[in-house]
């Protein structure tokens, strides 16, 4: 059965792609897009218009992104931090090489990270992006020191904080222009070259930035770690 | 340019079939993993470098590595 679905498989993709590779910009942009693209900077002010689209036109959608990307890590760490007592063998050590690569290179990994999303309207990328980014310097450090204790409060400060600002951002938005999430007042219009700009999106972006890379961090965390007893109970029992 | 472009879209395809029948579950992943790299090369090249970003950073790092994780708990070979 399978020696025959994947020849298939291989043969329908071929052809799908064989239709898209003359693939082009459309000459006629929908109604939505030609509306977006013609009143963008001065409805939204981002000069970014991928981010205008993705934190002002469409906010209460990212809004609700970052809401289930909470609640799916949540519900990981909560099944994943039972403490059954699991003790695995231990791994062999990272080499001086790597250990001390790993220690370089974090700083500024998370400076890239911290850089991709305070820059969201400028530039591709943005919060959910640059949080990744940030996660995956975390996920260097975990893969090289496994046992290094991890700042858990202040991630989930950090978690908490960001995400309830976020919906601050939205009420002043509701405050200042007159509906949810709405992008006047705060900064200046939006304008190429300049990062004090764009309304509340940079703001939202950085904070989105944070909540994920806090959020991830803590999953990966929960992940290498999942159900062992933490080393300060273990202390106590002995 | 379009011939390197079908050139990355056939060993997308292929590393995403050997993933299928690999019975090494590491294996598996790393060709998943090679499988995000090259879809977020395309988007690259289709003018969509914010999806490519995600595709790059999620996709390619933090799932595969979420998956070597699991695996490493779990067995190295399929049964």
């Amino acid at each position: 059965m399978r020696d025959f679905v994947a020849p298939v498989l291989l043969v329908l993709l071929a052809v799908v792609l064989w239709r898209v590779a003359p693939f082009d910009t459309p000459e006629n942009l929908g109604h939505v897009a030609r509306y977006y693209l013609d009143h963008g900077i001065q409805d939204n002010r981002a000069a970014n218009i991928v981010t205008a689209v993705i934190v002002n036109y469409r906010g209460l959608d990212t809004l609700g992104e970052v809401a289930v990307l909470f609640l799916s890590v949540s519900g990981a760490v909560f099944v994943l931090r039972r403490r059954e007592g699991i003790v695995l063998e231990p791994a062999r050590p990272a080499s001086e090489i790597v250990t001390t690569a790993a220690r370089l290179l974090f700083g500024p990994i998370v400076l890239f990270g911290a850089y991709i999303f305070s820059h969201g309207h400028l530039t591709p990328g943005g919060g959910f992006q640059g949080g990744a980014i940030v996660a995956s310097g975390v996920m260097l450090l975990l893969l090289t020191e496994r046992d290094r204790p991890m700042p858990h409060a202040a991630m989930t400060w950090v978690e908490t904080w960001s995400g309830f600002l976020y919906v601050v951002a939205g009420l002043v938005g509701l405050a200042l222009a007159g509906s949810f999430l709405a992008n006047q007042g705060v900064l200046p219009l939006g304008a190429w070259n300049t990062l004090f700009s764009s309304g509340l999106i940079p703001v939202i972006y950085v904070l989105v930035g944070f909540k994920v890379g806090a959020e991830l961090a803590a999953l990966l965390d929960t992940m290498v770690h999942a159900g062992e007893v933490p080393d300060a109970e273990v202390e106590e029992g002995a | 340019m379009i011939l390197v472009d079908l050139l990355v879209c056939v060993a997308m395809l292929l590393a995403a079939v050997f993933a299928v029948f690999q019975r090494s579950l590491l294996s598996a992943v790393v060709l998943v993993g090679f499988v995000s790299l090259t879809a977020s090369y395309l988007f690259l090249r289709m003018d969509a470098p914010d999806v490519a970003m995600v595709e790059a950073a999620i996709g390619a790092g933090l799932s595969t590595l979420i998956f070597l994780i699991a695996i490493r708990r779990t067995e190295e070979e399929e049964r």
